[in-house]
């Protein structure tokens, strides 16, 4: 058993990413075609005909690979459609780096879309599990209140103040706010200030208020993925891959009293997975930006423990100190996050990825951080107790 | 009727309409309150909450009645029987009989004259519903009662003895699909019960040797007529502030009798429903362990206020904006079916490895992974503790926020349960929780019962 990692042996050569938000003069079949298009542009030499194969990541924006090949008019090639929850876009990036690995394909695409808008719901609002015997909690359970639960458990067992674990939520907000702001391409680009976050908690679940929730989304992102050795054939600043983690657990956490909702072990295996495939060992000075799973405030600063980038019952005083903030030691979410930037779910793990490319390549504007190195993208599906957690580490260079 | 009571056990939701909301909304008089349903109870949720106290708050292990009689004048279902929830919440397999005595108020004396002659366990519940600024609206009540029939010999109330009158004539009636009743024009009807009464009751006093009565009970929704019956018969006055229960109303008056009742005493029961059912009961030694749950006077102090615009709500007069949220898919009936163990009694599995236990049950255990060593583990009369909770404002409910609860169970298992009869500031990390059967939601014309946790 052993997970060997395919460190510097792919990387990605083109990006596109359209702006998220409520699109309501694009349907999902725009979006695919802005993204892929973008994403052409962004490398001339690689044209539509020299794709060899797509992956194409959408939770409930349709079925099967036609999603993609209809729209985009592609002539008879592979293209595979996954699904994985909140993850679906990096799980379309995971396996086409693993297609170009292993020498299947010498040019492949992971594209993400999703269509959320078209609902009438004003909250995420996907197709269910199918009919069931009526007594599965999250028939009827949101997903705020699920991870809601987070806050009181951990004020619990840390035994931190209610209020200062409150400042810390409205602070995230605040930061990822701040972040999208700067970003064109993000759903929310104004600063909100702390006294209006707080001003709304508690509307929407236990403490959550709006301003804690990630925006509900349509958008699509698009990557280019070729051979590490080939990169420099097609860009002079190609994204190398230096991790890629996958990991599902039992999802025991709501029915054994052993989980504390404090934590997601997910998160934790696969982190020290991620970090033994890229030699990473001390991951809050080694790495450069996290691009990690905000989609309700309370997941961002679990996830900063889960993550190594704080210690348990501190990440809580580290948002507070603003150790994550874009002018931090280790800036969380410099593109604004689920948060602000939005989050159509099969699209926002590789939109993760394109503002690591950005800010690689020096194009992250306002955002620019100085002479980044590596890149984390964290990307969650479930809930608390039960989730898949996805994690990759990115990197400017190619270790000599 | 070879059968006597072996024990039982009333259910008063905990909810109250107070009259000062019909003073200040229809600008109507009067002091006091009425006991309403929940807006996730119903007819048959309060007849699992009644007979689960009668059956398994007895003798150990608990009774298993061969049958199930259940009497309502508010049917959740039709044509599918609503004792079979019932049933299947007391964790009774497949075995035996179980039917519903549904229509008219009479049909609570007939459940209770069935488990009589043949042993079992009565099911009287009801929600009565009238319009507004009726008098029934504020005359009823939403209550359960269970009464359990076991040989005679160990009862501890036998049948001293009983006989019936009936007639034809219009007094209250509802079609179909109405929300409340009709009632004729009230010094009618107490013209024409009160022979009927007479006659019944002058047999049943004869059989029994024409001593006077220790207890007097009288049900009947014509309140002139109960009054009247209840002014001859010498009845003591009425000192349960009860509105009228429908098919549980005898039920409930019963059993507050018997709250009270000594060894040696005799009950006189008159239930006066197109006709008259007359019964002499006489109460035994074994009463003190037939008494199970608490009594109807305790059941009725306090209480819940909630709003006369709730209210309206919650009974389906008062249409509210749905949330922005899609509904629930209905249950579907072979997952049901499967889960009836799990779903309708609360059956988990406990690991023969490790002793972990599992709700719902499974197969491969969470804890050590050892596959199909399971056996089963009731815990529907188990309590928790809260691990997490959240209120959620933009759950689908039918009675918005939603509060959820993570529930640890006292002998291990853990679940998410939405919790009842409790306000958000009510629950924390660590407050303690016990079981109620529930309707969650009703989607696509099918009720989805299931447990929910309410604070103790």
């Amino acid at each position: 058993m052993a997970s060997h990692g395919i460190k510097d042996q792919v990387a990605i050569v083109g990006m596109g990413c359209t702006q998220f938000g409520e699109r309501w003069d694009r349907s999902a079949d725009d979006l695919l075609v802005d993204a892929t298009q973008e994403c052409f542009a962004s490398t001339p030499s690689i044209t539509k005909e020299d794709v060899d194969a797509y992956w194409l990541g959408t939770l409930s924006s349709g079925q099967s690979g036609l999603v993609l090949s209809q729209p985009l008019g592609i002539d008879y090639k592979p293209v595979t459609r996954v699904e994985n929850f909140c993850a679906t876009g990096s799980e379309a990036f995971r396996n086409a780096c693993y297609a170009v690995a292993c020498g299947a394909y010498d040019v492949v695409m992971a594209v993400g879309v999703e269509k959320l808008k078209d609902s009438g719901y004003s909250g995420l609002v996907t197709a269910g599990r199918g009919a069931g015997d009526g007594t599965d909690p999250g028939a009827t359970q949101t997903a705020p209140a699920a991870f809601s639960l987070l806050d009181p458990a951990y004020c619990s067992k840390y035994s931190v103040d209610r209020g200062d674990m409150r400042e810390a939520m409205t602070h995230v907000a605040w930061k990822n706010h701040a972040n999208g702001a700067l970003n064109p391409r993000a759903q929310f680009r104004s600063e909100v200030p702390k006294e209006k976050i707080s001003a709304a908690a508690g509307k929407v679940a236990g403490r959550l208020g709006v301003f804690d929730c990630s925006g509900v989304s349509d958008g699509s992102a698009a990557a280019l993925i070729v051979r590490a050795e080939d990169a420099y054939t097609y860009t002079d600043r190609p994204m190398f891959v230096k991790a890629l983690s996958m990991v599902a657990g039992p999802a025991s956490g709501p029915i054994d009293p052993s989980y504390d909702y404090t934590t997601f072990h997910e998160v934790t295996h696969c982190a020290q997975d991620a970090y033994r495939q890229a030699g990473i060992d001390r991951p809050r000075e080694q790495i450069s930006l996290a691009e990690v799973h905000d989609c309700f405030t309370p997941t961002e600063l679990v996830l900063m423990e889960d993550l190594g980038f704080s210690e348990r019952g501190q990440a809580w005083r580290d948002e507070l100190d603003g150790t994550f903030n874009l002018d931090g030691k280790l800036p969380v979410n410099p593109d604004g996050g689920l948060k602000s930037f939005g989050h159509p779910i099969g699209a926002s793990g590789l939109r993760m990825l394109f503002e690591c490319w950005l800010q690689f390549r020096g194009e992250a504007g306002d955002r620019q951080l100085e002479d980044p190195q590596l890149g984390m993208t964290h990307n969650l599906g479930g809930r608390p107790g039960g989730c898949v957690s996805f994690i990759s580490i990115v990197g400017a260079e190619q270790d000599g | 009727m070879d059968h006597g009571i072996l024990g039982y056990a009333t259910y008063l939701p905990g909810h109250r309409l107070p009259f000062h909301e019909l003073r200040a909304q229809l600008g109507l008089g009067g002091d006091g309150s009425r006991v309403i349903a929940s807006y996730d109870e119903d007819s048959t949720t309060m007849g699992v909450e009644a007979a689960r106290r009668a059956v398994n708050q007895g003798p150990r292990p608990p009774a298993r009645p061969a049958a199930i009689y259940f009497a309502t004048t508010t049917p959740p279902y039709l044509d599918k029987t609503n004792a079979a929830a019932i049933h299947a919440a007391l964790d009774l397999g497949h075995e035996g009989f179980a039917v519903d005595m549904a229509g008219s108020a009479r049909s609570g004396f007939g459940a209770l004259s069935a488990a009589a002659h043949g042993g079992g366990l009565a099911v009287l519940s009801d929600v009565r519903t009238g319009l507004p600024t009726s008098a029934e609206e504020r005359g009823g009540a939403d209550a359960a009662a269970a009464f359990l029939f076991g040989p005679a010999d160990e009862a501890a109330v036998e049948i001293v003895a009983a006989a019936a009158t009936t007639a034809e004539f219009l007094d209250r009636w509802r079609l179909p699909g109405e929300p409340a009743s009709h009632q004729w024009e009230e010094r009618f009807g107490v013209e024409v019960y009160m022979p009927l009464i007479r006659e019944a009751v002058g047999q049943v006093r004869a059989q029994a040797g024409d001593a006077e009565p220790d207890h007097v009970v009288i049900s009947s929704a014509h309140v002139r007529t109960a009054a009247t019956a209840a002014k001859e018969l010498g009845a003591r006055a009425p000192a349960l502030s009860l509105g009228y229960a429908g098919a549980a109303d005898l039920g409930l008056r019963l059993a507050a009798a018997l709250d009270e009742a000594q060894p040696g005493q005799t009950i006189l029961v008159v239930s006066a429903v197109d006709g008259c059912d007359a019964v002499m009961l006489r109460v035994r030694e074994p009463i003190g362990q037939a008494r199970r749950g608490l009594p109807v006077a305790r059941q009725l102090e306090g209480g819940r206020e909630v709003t006369y615009a709730q209210y309206l709500m919650w009974r389906g007069l008062l249409d509210r904006e749905p949330p922005r949220r899609p509904e629930p898919e209905r249950p579907a009936a072979p997952p049901a079916a499967r889960a009836e163990a799990w779903k309708f009694a609360f059956v988990g599995s406990a690991c023969q490895q490790c002793g972990q236990v599992h709700v719902p049950p499974r197969r491969v255990c969470v804890s050590c992974g050892s596959v199909d060593h399971m056996e089963r583990r009731p815990l529907a009369d188990q309590q928790g503790t809260i691990a997490t909770y959240t209120v959620d404002h933009l759950a689908f409910s039918p009675s918005p926020p939603m509060i959820d609860a993570v529930v640890d169970f006292e002998g291990g298992g853990r679940y998410t349960l939405e919790v009842a009869d409790a306000s958000p500031d009510e629950v924390d990390i660590g407050t303690r929780l016990a079981l109620t059967f529930r309707k969650l939601y009703t989607t696509g014309g099918v009720h989805n019962y299931f447990w929910k946790a309410r604070p103790i």
